[in-house]
């Protein structure tokens, strides 16, 4: 199961079970709407407000592909069915142009709607719960002086049972820790475990989930993985062969590309375009924060190595001549004048899963929508079949420093081909 | 010996697995339409069809076309007699130095065999991975626009399937 | 009708011989004090009293051959994807007065045809087209008179149709039986007999170019498409950057490689020669990587360029206007004193320029062979006949050994790296001899190595009265050259590479009114007092040359944003403003001609977001006349720029192809509002590091303007006057002119629309 299928087979779980035990819980009162904002709406606090939002990531579900922002729209696709996120813009008829700030802090504190209806889990609110009213404040002026969109939200394509939203309040009794948690002091790691924790909401990508959809405590930032992405473990930066500094990790988060272990792709390229846009001094707090999280590096058993592997490298290095060292061969003009590192340091190949490297092959990096200078690959999924990104796969990790092979490529090319449609 | 499909016609070739399909389409079976711009799939001036899908020809390894058919500008017609897409393009005078144009042309013709009336947003995003440097975009999307509004072009037929 | 094509003679003028020398630009006076002097593209004047390059090459034959196999006319210029060898046949077919297939049309061949030097600067028209208009119409005059001597019947009796000459009485004699005992070896006449523009098939019709049907079928069209029996592939491994030594390599492993033919090792150049492409693209990365380098130099940031252009070696070049006299250039080696200005100034302004590339989608290519000690080189250079020379020089072989001949590549928008990927093939191939040698540079050598389009630097001061009209005019500017061709060997980069260098020839400027850096930098506005200094920077930290429209970019920029800043100081709208300072009938016509097809009126309505901007000059103020009115949408969440709605407006006078002249200048406005939008090549430490479309990222189809629309003003009888630079400066001032609109602030740093731009904060 992937992320969200947990997401919501816990929440149909959870419907089953708790129905009448938590109905209290889970009806709540519609807030007033508003005439106008009930914020005072200075260019300061709107300011502020950009900052928080861009840290928050708010763009990047609230748009739909060729969309207007914050006008929600964009499908969240599951096998169960599509959730599709909603207009976050001032529209008083299908945004949030009613909303009071009120409105919109428990929305944000407790995942409730103005009108009521609990919002599904997708929204991060168990992270932002622990962002300070200030802040809030900030955000709500931000959005509440966009330009209104006319958008209504699109109806989710889901079954009965998991659109009996009131069920939602049993996952929130296990999951939901309202209140915020301001920085406690002026460190910059401290700042930035106020970003990671809350607005940033790191760890829904990088904790692992349990069997109903929430994310295991125990093992939090240990890695996760996304829309068939693996979110690399967090606690693990500084055991990497090249351990990544604070000053890479700035980079990374701010451009894309770390140039010693390489570039953001997919989910979380559009998070480096956010972090792109807030002050440095913000993403070198979330730097600061990451490495105090840092933990001895956890050794997986070796696989058995795969019966064919010199065949299979000697293969992959042809299929490498013709397909990928224009750009990534050594002396290539990437790697010289553009000073990228060679893809053995990329955490996509030494890493515990060939996934990452695979996803990257078959989807490559998109152009973003305006030009700028930027990291970009094409995709090779309608070029490679299933034999030759295993075998290319296989020769870059043999060609990482102390990386056992990989076991299990075929498979793992083949399942996240049928995954991919 | 690698077995290629080219323009309906079956070649048996002498190359190296790994060489691009650019090299084997130019100096190999000496097709002019696809062109070296960048190899490395950032301007799309070496696009051809493969099954139906358009590809950067330069960083397409010769042996991983497999069974599947490869079509190049010149499938499209002949000076005497241009398919639709030619004839559109040489009509809008969509041409300034005509470097990108046999790539533009065969990325069209993938989307306008699969999509009966694209939207003006749906034919530039489907072209935005071809590079045009004069600034003849105007014409281009004139010239697509064109033969779009006639509806689907017509495939190549059966397609061959590689396993 | 009598033709004029006086007014773009004005813009041919010699350069400007010696140090600290005055040279005045008196609008009249005598052609013959400029006889045997270069002309700005690089070719000798001869005749200076003729029209068009029949200065350069008298000689009527030069440029039409007829013999018993038929009708051949020469040009000297080349096809860039302008769309030129079309209309330069159009006006030989219609002054022949023959059909487009009845005879055949050469271009550009050192050993066929007549000598133009370079096709650059908006210039083919105006004195190729302008050329073979008078000697067509000279020819056409003589076979008229030599049918009337071998029929017994006055010329004027004689009808033309489709290349045959008819008598009344119906006896034929065709150009070939009429041209018998011609001889056309002869001067040109300044005035030729006249022609009636009502009669004319071809020029002012949209004839369809003659080269697109095989380009969009995959004929062969382009150097790159050439394939000659045995033929081998070369690709060069270039320094990382201009100083690098070479300080080890081990070509053996190299030599060893399937189908490699040899390693060329000489000082810092190197290249291998393979059987076949692929082959050669291999031994190239494995020759990259077996290559040690040692740099010398550190260059400037794109933060520091600017600082570095001032501080860096120059010479000043000063022109100046007062009242309505002439155009003065001087040069000086350090700064003078201005005369006194009125102070303070009404307005300043300035504007920072990054470097670019041309960014040809072909990178450059080229096709050698030496043979029975002829070397025979086919090249898509703008100039086969400065090419010839510089190889000449170079390899130290008589001009009379070596052949250059043109064929199309890529187009290139200036001096790419045509003439560079030449000299690779012609020393492979004179080091070869027998083998054909083709080179093909990869993406990241021309990206590179292209010179690049200088960055610059302006500064203006405005002057007007109480009532805001103009008084005086400061305007100040740094640059590296704009003009780097072939004048000798050391301008090829190959030949600054091997273990015996030729030092590159000194730079100069093109002198006004073409203008170098300074071009375009005079406004047409009028103005009592107008002063301009060109800060020409000649130690160059990047190499630089030149890309469509030279300083004309940068400079009309800046000019209309004064003039927009100043209308709005006064409370005028900016084309009134424009207007109010305009005496040149035909600059008024195309502003107003914009202005009125646009719907201008100065306080649009418009969409949050949008915003107008209205922009004009006319090219050198010498050539086409263009206004452009833009409607702009800016979405500072998306980070975009986008042109809604472009009118153009322009007046290039005779329209040859009007189909033709609005694709250029529909290009022109794509191509300027990538430049003026999104192009920077990123510099550092190391040197370029813009090397692939990823690092130097230029405009794309979802970025391309929603609509433009291009009104074309025809001048027949007029001179042919350009088109495919006309557009640049006023599309990137109409910009900047509309993003002020929009945001109240004007941006004073192009590119406008980084990522990283204050634009969208």
């Amino acid at each position: 199961m992937n992320r969200r299928q947990k997401i919501l087979a816990g929440i149909g779980a959870a419907g089953f079970i708790g129905i009448g035990l938590f109905l209290a819980l889970a009806i709540k009162p519609a807030i007033a709407p508003v005439a106008r904002p009930d914020v005072a709406l200075s260019p300061a606090l709107v300011a502020q407000g950009e900052r928080i939002v861009a840290l928050g990531d708010c763009v990047v579900c609230h748009t739909a592909p060729g969309g207007r922002a914050y006008a929600g729209g964009l499908p969240l696709k599951t096998p169960f069915g599509t959730l599709y996120t909603t207009n976050i813009t001032p529209d008083r008829g299908t945004g949030i142009g009613e909303w009071s700030f009120e409105a919109f802090r428990r929305a944000m504190r407790q995942g409730v709607s103005r009108d009521g209806h609990l919002l599904y889990p997708a929204f991060p609110y168990i992270h932002y719960t622990k962002v300070t009213d200030e802040d809030l404040r900030a955000a709500y002026a931000f959005l509440m002086t966009r330009t209104p969109v006319h958008a209504p939200a699109r109806r989710n394509e889901l079954p009965l049972p998991l659109r009996f939203r009131p069920s939602l309040a049993f996952w929130n009794l296990l999951y939901l820790r309202e209140g915020p948690e301001p920085a406690t002091g002026d460190a910059p790691a401290e700042r930035g475990r106020y970003l990671v924790e809350g607005l940033g909401h790191c760890s829904s990508c990088h904790t692992p989930l349990g069997v109903i959809g929430g994310e295991k405590h125990r093992e939090s930032m240990q890695g996760g993985v996304v829309d068939d992405w693996s979110a690399p473990a967090l606690d693990q930066l500084a055991a990497a062969p090249q351990p990544w500094t604070a000053g890479q990790i700035v980079d990374y988060l701010r451009t894309g590309l770390a140039s010693e272990h390489g570039a953001a792709a997919g989910p979380m390229r559009p998070v480096t375009e956010n972090l792109g846009r807030v002050p440095r001094e913000d993403v070198q707090a979330i730097a600061a924060y990451l490495l105090t999280l840092q933990k001895p590096l956890r050794t997986v058993e070796p696989p058995a190595p795969p019966g064919d592997q010199d065949q299979r490298i000697d293969r992959g290095r042809q299929v490498f001549a013709g397909a990928c060292a224009e750009c990534h061969g050594e002396g290539s003009p990437m790697r010289g004048a553009m000073g990228r590192p060679a893809l053995a340091m990329s955490s996509a190949v030494f890493g515990p899963s060939p996934r990452n490297a695979v996803m990257t092959i078959r989807e490559g990096l998109a152009w973003p929508s305006q030009p700028g200078s930027t990291t970009y690959m094409p995709p090779f999924a309608d070029v490679l079949n299933d034999r030759q990104i295993a075998d290319v796969v296989a020769y870059l990790r043999s060609t990482a420093p102390h990386a056992a092979p990989w076991s299990g490529l075929d498979e793992q090319v083949a399942h996240l081909r049928e995954n991919r449609p | 010996m690698i077995e290629l499909h080219v323009n309906g016609e079956a070649h048996r070739l002498d190359v190296a697995p790994e060489t691009p399909l650019l090299y084997v389409l130019r100096d190999d079976l000496k097709l002019n339409g696809a062109k070296f711009g960048c190899g490395m799939g950032q301007c799309g001036a070496c696009t051809v069809l493969v099954d139906g899908r358009p590809v950067f020809s330069c960083l397409f390894p010769v042996s991983s076309v497999g069974a599947r058919p490869v079509r190049t500008v010149e499938s499209l017609g002949t000076v005497e007699r241009p398919g639709p897409l030619q004839k559109a393009f040489i009509d809008h005078q969509a041409v300034q130095c005509g470097y990108c144009i046999a790539g533009m042309i065969m990325r069209a013709q993938a989307l306008l065999e699969t999509v009966a009336h694209p939207s003006e947003q749906q034919i530039r995003e489907h072209m935005s991975p071809n590079l045009c440097r004069c600034g003849t975009h105007m014409r281009i999307l004139a010239a697509i626009r064109e033969v779009a509004a006639q509806g689907r072009l017509p495939g190549a037929g059966p397609q061959k399937v590689s396993a | 009708m009598k033709r004029s094509d006086a007014p773009i003679d004005q813009g041919r003028r010699a350069f400007l011989a010696g140090s600290g020398l005055m040279v005045s630009f008196a609008l009249l006076g005598s052609w013959r004090a400029f006889a045997g002097q270069e002309n700005t593209l690089g070719a000798t004047i001869l005749a200076p009293d003729l029209p068009g390059d029949l200065k350069i090459e008298p000689v009527l034959d030069a440029w039409i051959k007829i013999d018993a196999r038929g009708v051949t006319v020469c040009s000297g210029k080349v096809e860039l994807g302008t769309g030129v060898r079309t209309a330069l046949w159009q006006v030989a077919a219609d002054q022949l007065a023959m059909p487009l297939e009845r005879f055949t049309f050469v271009t550009a061949d050192t050993a066929l045809t007549p000598d133009e030097g370079y096709t650059a600067g908006s210039h083919t028209m105006a004195d190729g087209g302008t050329a073979i208009y008078h000697a067509a119409a000279q020819v056409r005059q003589m076979l008229l008179d030599a049918a009337a001597a071998k029929l017994g019947v006055p010329a004027r009796e004689l009808a033309l149709h489709d290349g045959v000459i008819v008598a009344a009485d119906g006896r034929q004699l065709t150009y070939e039986q009429a041209a018998e005992g011609v001889d056309l070896h002869q001067r040109a006449k300044p005035v030729s007999p006249d022609s009636d523009p009502s009669t004319f098939r071809y020029i002012g019709h949209a004839i369809p170019r003659v080269d697109i049907p095989a380009k969009v079928t995959g004929g062969a069209a382009y150097v790159q498409d050439m394939r000659l029996e045995g033929m081998l592939h070369a690709r060069v491994v270039r320094p990382p950057d201009a100083s690098a030594q070479l300080e080890s390599v081990d070509t053996r492993a190299v030599e060893a490689m399937p189908g490699v033919v040899k390693v060329v090792r000489d000082g810092n150049y190197l290249a291998v020669l393979a059987e076949r492409e692929w082959q050669a693209v291999q031994a190239m990365r494995a020759l990259r990587e077996a290559a040690r380098w040692r740099s010398t130099r550190r260059y400037p940031g794109n933060d520091t360029i600017h600082a570095a252009l001032k501080a860096l070696p120059q010479r000043i070049y000063v022109t100046t206007r007062e009242g309505n006299g002439p155009v003065r250039q001087s040069q000086h080696a350090a700064p003078d004193a201005a005369p006194a200005a009125p102070s303070p100034a009404t307005l300043s302004v300035g504007f920072g320029k990054q470097y670019v590339i041309h960014g040809s989608i072909g990178p450059s290519c080229a096709v050698a062979v030496y043979r029975d000690g002829m070397l025979t080189v086919w090249t898509h250079t703008q100039g086969v006949f400065p090419l010839r020379a510089g190889l000449a020089e170079w390899l130290g072989l008589p001009k009379d050994k070596l052949r250059c001949i043109h064929v199309e590549g890529a187009g290139c928008y200036g001096h790419n790296g045509a003439d560079d990927a030449a000299a690779d093939a012609a020393l492979l191939a004179f080091r070869t001899p027998g083998r054909p040698v083709r080179v093909q540079w990869m993406r990241d050598q021309e990206a590179a190595w292209e010179p690049l389009g200088p960055a610059m630097l302006t500064e203006l001061e405005a002057f007007a009265d109480e009532a805001g009209q103009l008084q005086a005019w400061r305007h100040a500017l740094w640059s590296t050259p704009h003009n780097e061709r072939i004048v000798n060997a050391g301008r090829l980069i190959p030949a600054r590479l091997l273990a015996r260098p030729v030092a590159s020839a000194p730079s100069a400027p093109i002198p006004q009114p073409e203008g170098d850096a300074d071009r375009n930098a005079v406004p047409l506005y009028r103005i009592p007092s107008v002063r301009v200094d060109m800060h020409f920077v000649t130690e160059m930290p990047f190499r630089t040359s030149a890309m469509r429209s030279l300083g004309g970019h940068i400079n009309v920029v800046t000019i209309e944003s004064a003039m927009d800043e100043l209308a709005e100081r006064f409370g005028q709208d900016p084309v009134a403003y424009r207007l109010r300072h305009l005496d040149d009938a035909r600059a008024r016509e195309v502003i107003q001609r914009a202005a009125d097809r646009f719907g201008w009126n100065g306080g649009q309505a418009l969409p949050d977001g949008h915003g107008v901007g209205f922009a004009f000059s006319q090219y050198k103020n010498l050539m086409g006349y263009c206004a452009i009115a833009l409607e702009v949408k800016l979405d500072k969440q998306a980070r975009s720029v986008q042109i809604v709605r472009a009118v153009a407006a322009v007046d290039c006078g005779q329209i040859v192809n009007p189909d033709g002249l609005r694709n250029q200048i529909e290009g022109g406005i794509v191509q300027s509002s990538s430049w003026t939008l999104y192009e920077q090549v990123l510099i550092g430490e190391g040197g370029v590091r813009s090397v692939d479309w990823s690092s130097y990222p230029i405009l794309r189809f979802p970025q391309a303007p929603v609509a433009i629309d291009v009104q074309m003003i025809d001048r027949p009888g007029h001179a042919f006057l350009g088109a495919a630079e006309i557009a640049q400066g006023p599309t990137a001032a109409a910009l900047v002119n509309a993003i002020k609109r929009i945001t109240g602030h004007r941006p004073l740093h192009l590119p406008l629309a980084r990522q990283d731009s204050p634009l969208f904060a």
